[in-house]
This record gives structure tokens, sequence and C-alpha cells, in this order.
């Protein structure tokens, strides 16, 4: 799908100033070489993408400019004189902002809190607020400043990210995945605002895996793989094909995706399902039907905010109900039942945040491995953890996703972003579940990986399983799915299949406006207006 | 109960509330940077100890408390190079420290042991201690108790107005992204870690200077724990540790009330002894049930060690 139309054609500057340069950068890990010998020149003005692999070097790099971690070797220079960036606040002060892949917002604070935090001098929090309100919405990146981050989704985080970001006024402004969880209208209004900020003279290094967004938006190029510069390009000049061959260095898989087989039995069934949040600015949701058969893959579209993460900690136990019967997995009513309880009944839940939800950061992958497939793989006996099965577990992950790591004992804050993603989702799919609940699959992941990843899901289809899906991404939703829904304000649209809507229908549901929505359609959660 | 009886019960109240205010929201502030301080009771014992014998030798009461708070923060200094420098375990190095405290106090203080001080007079501020019934028992205290008012007022303001305390709930709550916007999250935690042992050591002082004014081994008697938990179960909270401390304060004097008036009760006297402990613990844990205020009050990286990856 064309995300954006067009905007100007790229016009590299090529004779600005120079603002960053790097020269031959190296950071040594323990286990890896996370970047070697890298030459980087960032001119005034330049939105410059860097591309490539999962494990690629490229968080480590953008890191080390931020003053996060220090390089190992080789020399950095800022606006025409050397520095060495101590830290975060000293990066700062020179004018360099990030937005991280991993964000580090705090939970337990407000979103104002949270932008006062990162601004210098003391900004009085009510103004602050107001001035969170009017950006937010220019930038089409609506944000509520006065909610505790911990009730937000991932989407509504990395608006509150960027906000953050964007408030500094930096010269220049580092974007580690910034798109990853936004929607398409969140992405082009955000766009619009980088080249704005480009025209201004701020110079922008731009991550992403999604070649469209690199192509549209970035002037530039450099190619990482194995923490080395690879190659340069002008993305305008290429296809997302041609990007992706030098990204990963081979032709990118198709996927294959046939038609499901009909008549499985309901494996999920949402009957009638309504919950009240217990966060006063969550969603409720209100009168949830869905059935979820053997053998098919459902998608649920929408906006994040709109309840997916209710919707979401509803099946997987995270949040048990009052009664049984609204949630039913594999024929049982376990509205009541614990997490632990659900996953035994053979269902297997991917969470959108990977870091602390998805795994435990500073316990090991074969940890990890314990913690969701203890039961299914038989890594208790009498009440004994076999750790020998849980390694040889991970080790089964890591191989069969292609999990770029130190192995089982690495910790799983060391991995790359992509790389944990594809072992979490390993871990689950490797279960063999009877009914997989998934949430942004592919988020962070590359090219490659993701194909991989969307492919091993279908496959697991293939075999009966039924997969429940919620994304924003509706590239991804048509290209695996075969009934899509739309959850909007806490209601869910009617499933189509999906070859009988068209993403612009999907589009235009996502505001709460389907047939038969009534009273949905006078309050749509839209992106445009920032929810007061 | 007659109207002196009343006046002079809150007025002991106010006063055996008063250490654990102090202390408690010392150790506040050392656990909302995420610091968990184990060594409440020795550094009390220490800055006891200290309080009470500068106060004896130079005859000034604030000479003693300086002392007390130098004692308390030279005893947390131990604990920071431990456990924030060295990321030694906490739970251990405060236990230790403890440990340690106590010991030491009980050594230094072995000279001290019978001699006796000057009880320092309180504090009567003009009109309001004319109140009836509460004038007499509040306003006309000592100076620590009203430092333990300015203390708590000071410390919701910084906690929850003032940028630096903002800075210190985000260091509690997650070392690594504060670490990343650029705060020195080392340095705040030392400061919190002085701030704790400091407020430990004045808490110590009144103890020994003020409230009864003697040094004995053992006079603490568990006031540092007590702290602890009420920090805890007040859910990291100001105003809650101000109603635990009070609480634990009034129903103390009224047990000691009742077991000293002779009255012929049917109940056994170790379990009245121990019910200021388990009626503060029952009422703290039945107010501050609530998952959300506990979710978004407790600090999450209580505890963890922290070493900015470099
Ligand atoms: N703290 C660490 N300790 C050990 N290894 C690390 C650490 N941080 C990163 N690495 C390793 O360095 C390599 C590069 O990681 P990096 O996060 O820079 O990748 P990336 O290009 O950002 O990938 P992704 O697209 O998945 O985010 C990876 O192999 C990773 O496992
Ligand atoms: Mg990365």
């Amino acid at each position: 799908m064309p995300i954006l139309p067009p905007l100007t054609p790229p016009q590299p500057s090529a004779a600005a100033p120079a603002r960053l340069v790097l020269q031959g950068i190296g950071k040594v890990y323990p286990t890896v070489v996370a970047n070697d010998d890298i030459g980087l020149t960032v001119r005034a003005g330049e939105i410059r993408a860097i591309l490539g692999e999962n494990g690629a070097g490229k968080s480590t790099l953008m890191k080390i400019i931020y003053g996060v971690t220090r390089p190992s070797s080789g020399r950095m220079f800022w606006e025409g004189e050397e520095v060495q960036v101590e830290s975060p606040a000293h990066a700062r002060s020179l004018g360099i902002g990030m937005v991280f892949q991993h964000f580090s917002l705090f939970e337990t604070l407000t979103v104002v809190e949270n932008v006062a935090l990162a601004l210098p001098g003391k900004p009085a929090l009510d103004a602050l607020a107001q001035r969170i309100v009017e950006v937010s919405a220019r930038y089409g990146l609506p944000v509520d400043p006065r909610r505790h981050i911990h009730a937000l989704s991932v989407g509504e985080r990395q608006r509150v990210e960027i906000v953050r970001c964007l408030l500094q006024d930096p010269r220049l402004l580092i974007m580690d995945e910034p798109t990853s969880v936004l929607t398409p209208q969140a992405v082009r209004k955000l766009f619009e605002t980088l080249r704005r900020l480009a025209d201004e003279g701020c110079s922008i290094l731009y991550i992403s895996h999604k070649l469209d967004e690199i192509r549209e938006l970035c002037h530039t190029a450099t190619v990482l793989r194995g923490g080395r510069v690879t190659g340069e390009c002008i993305p305008a000049q290429e296809t997302p094909a041609s990007m992706a061959r030098l990204m990963i260095g081979k032709e990118l898989p198709r996927c294959e995706h046939d038609a499901p087989q009909a008549g499985g039995e309901v494996r999920l069934r949402l009957a009638g399902l309504s919950h009240a949040s217990d966060d006063p600015f969550g969603t409720d949701l209100r009168d949830l039907h869905l059935d979820v058969h053997a053998g098919e893959i459902v998608g649920i579209a929408g906006v994040s905010g709109n309840g997916q993460q209710e919707l979401l900690r509803v099946i997987s136990g995270e949040e048990p109900l009052a009664e049984r019967f609204p949630v039913q997995i594999c024929g049982v009513e376990a509205g009541r039942l614990s997490p632990g309880r659900r996953r035994r009944l053979g269902m297997a839940f991917v969470p959108e945040e990977r870091l602390g939800r998805g795994a435990v950061p500073t316990m090991s992958l074969a940890d990890n491995a314990l913690l969701t497939a203890a039961h299914s793989q038989g890594m208790v006996t009498a009440g004994f953890l076999r750790f020998e099965r849980a390694r040889a577990f991970a080790r089964r992950c890591i191989d069969d996703f292609n999990v770029k790591c130190g192995g089982p004992a690495a910790a799983a804050k060391s991995l790359s972003g992509g790389n944990l993603q594809k072992f979490i989702v390993g871990r689950e799919i490797l279960q063999a579940p009877r009914l997989l609940v998934c949430a942004q699959p592919t988020w962070g992941v590359d090219v490659g990986a993701a194909a991989f990843i969307r492919q091993q899901i279908i496959d697991l289809r293939n075999r009966g399983c039924a997969v429940l899906v919620i994304s924003e991404e509706l590239d991804e939703l048509f290209e695996i799915c075969d009934r899509i829904a739309v959850i909007a304000k806490g209601r869910l649209s009617p499933v189509r299949a999906a070859g009988d809507t068209s993403i612009e229908d999907i589009g235009v549901w996502m505001s709460g406006l389907w047939p038969g929505a009534g009273d949905t359609a006078d309050a749509p959660l839209a992106m445009e207006t920032p929810h007061a | 109960m007659d109207a002196s009886l009343f006046t002079s019960m809150l007025f002991a109240t106010v006063v055996a509330g008063t250490p654990l205010i102090i202390v408690a929201l010392g150790l506040l502030v050392n656990e909302k940077a995420g610091v968990l301080n184990l060594g409440a009771e020795g550094m009390m014992a220490m800055g006891a100890v200290a309080a009470f014998a500068v106060t004896h030798e130079s005859g000034n009461p604030w000479l003693g408390v300086a002392a007390g708070v130098g004692a308390g923060m030279a005893m947390a200094a131990i604990f920071g190079v431990l456990a924030l420098t060295l990321m030694a375990n906490q739970v251990a190095s405060g236990l230790a420290l403890a440990i340690f405290g106590v010991g030491l106090a009980a050594f230094v203080g072995k000279p001290y042991e019978a001699v006796a001080l000057q009880a320092v007079p309180p504090i009567r501020i003009p009109f309001i201690a004319d109140l009836p019934l509460i004038g007499e028992a509040l306003y006309n205290q000592q100076a620590l108790v009203y430092f333990s008012w300015a203390l708590f007022w000071g410390l919701l303001w910084f906690l929850y107005r003032s940028r630096a305390g903002l800075v210190l709930r985000a260091v509690g709550e997650s070392p690594a992204s504060a670490h990343a916007i650029g705060y020195p999250v080392i340095r705040i935690r030392y400061l919190a870690v002085l701030f704790g042992g400091a407020m430990a050591g004045v808490g110590g002082a009144f103890l020994s200077v003020f409230y009864t004014p003697m040094w004995a081994e053992g006079m603490v008697a568990g006031r540092g724990w007590i702290a602890l938990a009420l920090v805890v179960f007040a859910t990291w909270r100001p105003l809650r540790v101000m109603v635990g401390a009070y609480l634990f304060g009034g129903v103390m004097i009224t047990q000691l009330f009742i077991q000293g008036s002779g009255l012929q009760i049917d109940f056994p006297s170790q379990l009245l002894s121990s019910l200021p402990y388990w009626a503060t613990i029952v009422v703290l844990v039945a107010i501050s049930r609530n998952r959300n205020t506990i979710r978004l009050n407790s600090p999450v990286s209580l505890g963890k060690p922290y070493r900015p990856d470099a």
C-alpha cells in the first residue's frame, strides 16, 4: 500500500556543512563486535537513513552518538570540532535528541512529567501540558499529558517519545524505529514534520525497517551489515526490493498464502465480552463478539488506544473477568482462569511489549523460555525444573528463527530489538499451540525476518492452529489474515473475509464508521484530534 | 476521660511518633530513589550515641543533633560505598549495617551508660499553645517535633512539586531510562542514601537527647525496623507514613496507660505490648490496598543494583 503520497522529491543538500562526522567507530561487546570501523557524515538539513538487518549494530551506533554507551574506538566530530560525548545530558547540550527503540519512559509518571524530565531548565508543568497538547495536535501525534505511562499502549508511548524529543528543538534528531507502531495517518504527519525540521536545517538520522518509508522520507541511506558499513545509496533511486537486497544480501522471500481450510472448530470465542477498564483513561470493552476457528487467521485492525490493550489483557488472562462465559478458549469457558491455566488449554500469547511483558530483560533466554514453555515442553518434573530441556528449547528457538545472539545463556536485554522479537515469536510458535494470540508480531523486525515470521504464522495456521493477530499495520494484516475486523472505541466491527474488503474500507472503519455501528460513530477516537 | 488526661496522652503520642516520622520520611526518600537500606536501626543507634556523647561533653543539645546527623550520614556513606559503588546486594549490606551500627553504638556508648543529661525544655508557641485540649499537647513541644512537621511539608513539596523530586522518583523507577536521558543515577542515589542516614541520625538524637535524656544499649528498641515497615505499608506516601507513625505512638501510649493504670482486664500483657506493631500494620494495609496506588507509588527498581553500561 502506498502509505504516503510522495511529498516533495528528496533533495540531498550536498553543499551543506557537515554537522556530525564519525570516523572509525567501533564497539566490542564480550560476545560480539557490534560496530566495526564505522564512518558516517551527516550534513545540516540532511535526513539520512540507517539500514540494516536485525543486530546489524544500528541502535548501538546511535547510542554511541547519544552518549548512552562509549565506543571502544574511533573519533566523533560535532560541527567541525572533535567531541567525546560523555553522557546523554552532554549530547542534549550539544543539540542532539533521540527517540529510543525501546522506550525510555517512566511508567509511574505522567506524560507531562516524562516530558519535563527531558527538557532543560524547570518548565512549569501546567504550561508544559498545554504545550504538549498543542504540539502533539499540530504534529498529528495526540497524547493526553495527564495520563500515566503504564496505562498507555505502545503506540501511544511511541507518540510520547516522539513529542518529548521534538519539544527539545534538537539540531540532530536520532530516531530509532520511531514509526514501528504508528498508524499510517500518524506517520504521514510525522514525515511532514520531519521534512519541515530538515528544511529548517535540522539533521535527522532515521532508522526503520519499513523500506517505503525510507524511500519517501530520506535523502541518503547508509547500509550496515554485521557491524560494518557495506554501502550507501539514494533511496529515491532504489526500489524497496533493491534496498532489501542491499540490506540482507539476497532476494526478499515472498509469503505463500493459500486458502484457509473451512469448517474448523471454534478455538477462541468472545461471547458478548464487556469489561470496564480500571484505568480512568482506559477504554471500556463493549459487547465484543468474535469466533476464531482452527485453521484460520483473524486480524483485528485499529488505531492503538481503542481497546486493543484491554482486549489483549482480557484474552491473555492478565485481567481476569468476573464471569466465565465471555472468553472461551478451546471450548472451555475461561473468563476467570489465570494466564497459566489458559496456556495449558493450548493458548500461546505474544504481547506487544517485548521487554518486560514478553521477556524478562535481565534473565537468560533459556530462563525466558522456561517462563511460558515450562509445561508444554515438559520442563518440569515433580516440581523440579529441568534446565537442560529449557536450554535445548531455547536453542531450538534460536536456530529455527535465526536469532542472532550469544546463545541460550545470553540475557534477553542484550539482544537487538528484532532478534528478541524473533525469539519470543519462535518460543510461542514452537510450542505448537492450538490457539495463538499475537500483538504486533513483526514489530521492529527487519524485512527478511518479518516475511519469515509471517510465513511461520501462516504455516502454523495450515497445521490447524487458530490465530488471532492484533496489529496496526494494515499491510501485514492483509498479507496474512483470512478474515479481518476493526476495533474502535472498545467496540468490534463485523468480521469480513480479507478478500471481500480493502485497505481503504478498513481505514474508514478504523474511525468507528462501519455499517450498523450505531452510537460509536459519534465519538470515534480519530487520529487528528487529541482526546481531551 | 478527663481533659487533662486526654491532653497528656496526646502529648505523649506526638512525642512517641516523632522519631518514627523523621526516620521513616528519610527512608522514604532513600527508597524512592530505588535504594533499600535496611540499616536504619544501626544508623539510629549511632546517631543516638553520637548525639548523646557530644551533648554530654559540650552541654549543647544542638551540637549533639549535628553529631547525630554526622554519624547517621557516615553510616549511610558506608552503605553507599558497598551497595552503590561496589554493587553489593542491598539487602545484605543493609542488614550488616544494622548489626554493625547497633554493636558499635553499644561499644562507643559504654562510658556514657550511667550518665544523665539535663532535659531540654520544650518550645512554647505563643497563643496557639493556649488552645484548649490540644494546645498544650501540640504547641508546647520539643523543637524536633516541629521539625518533623516541617520535614513532612517540605517532603511533600519536594517529591510532588519540585523538579529534583521528579528526578528522584524517575531514578527510583527506571535507573536505565534516567541514565539514558542524562541523569547521574549513582550520584542521585548517593544523595538519597545520605539524606536517609541524616534523618536516621536525627531520629536517634531525638531518642537519646530529648525523649529519654540518657543512653542505654538497645534504647532504639526496634524503631528503625518499624520505620522501615511503615514506609512499605504506607506504600511510600508521606501522609500515610505520618498517620502510621502517630497511630503507632497512640496505640503504644494507650496500651502503656492501660498496663500502668492497674485496670483489671483479662488480656495477656504480652499481647497488649505487641498491639502497636500489628495494629499499625493492619490499618496501613487496610487503607493502602488499592492496586493502582501501589503500582503508582512503589519504586519499581527498589533494591536492584544499577550499573550504567559504558
Ligand atoms: N549490552 C549488550 N551486551 C552484549 N551484546 C549487545 C549489547 N547490546 C547489543 N549487543 C549486540 O550487539 C549487536 C548489535 O545490536 P543492535 O541493537 O545495535 O542491533 P540493531 O541493528 O539495532 O538491530 P534491530 O534492528 O534488531 O534493532 C547485536 O548482536 C546485539 O546482540
Ligand atoms: Mg535496534
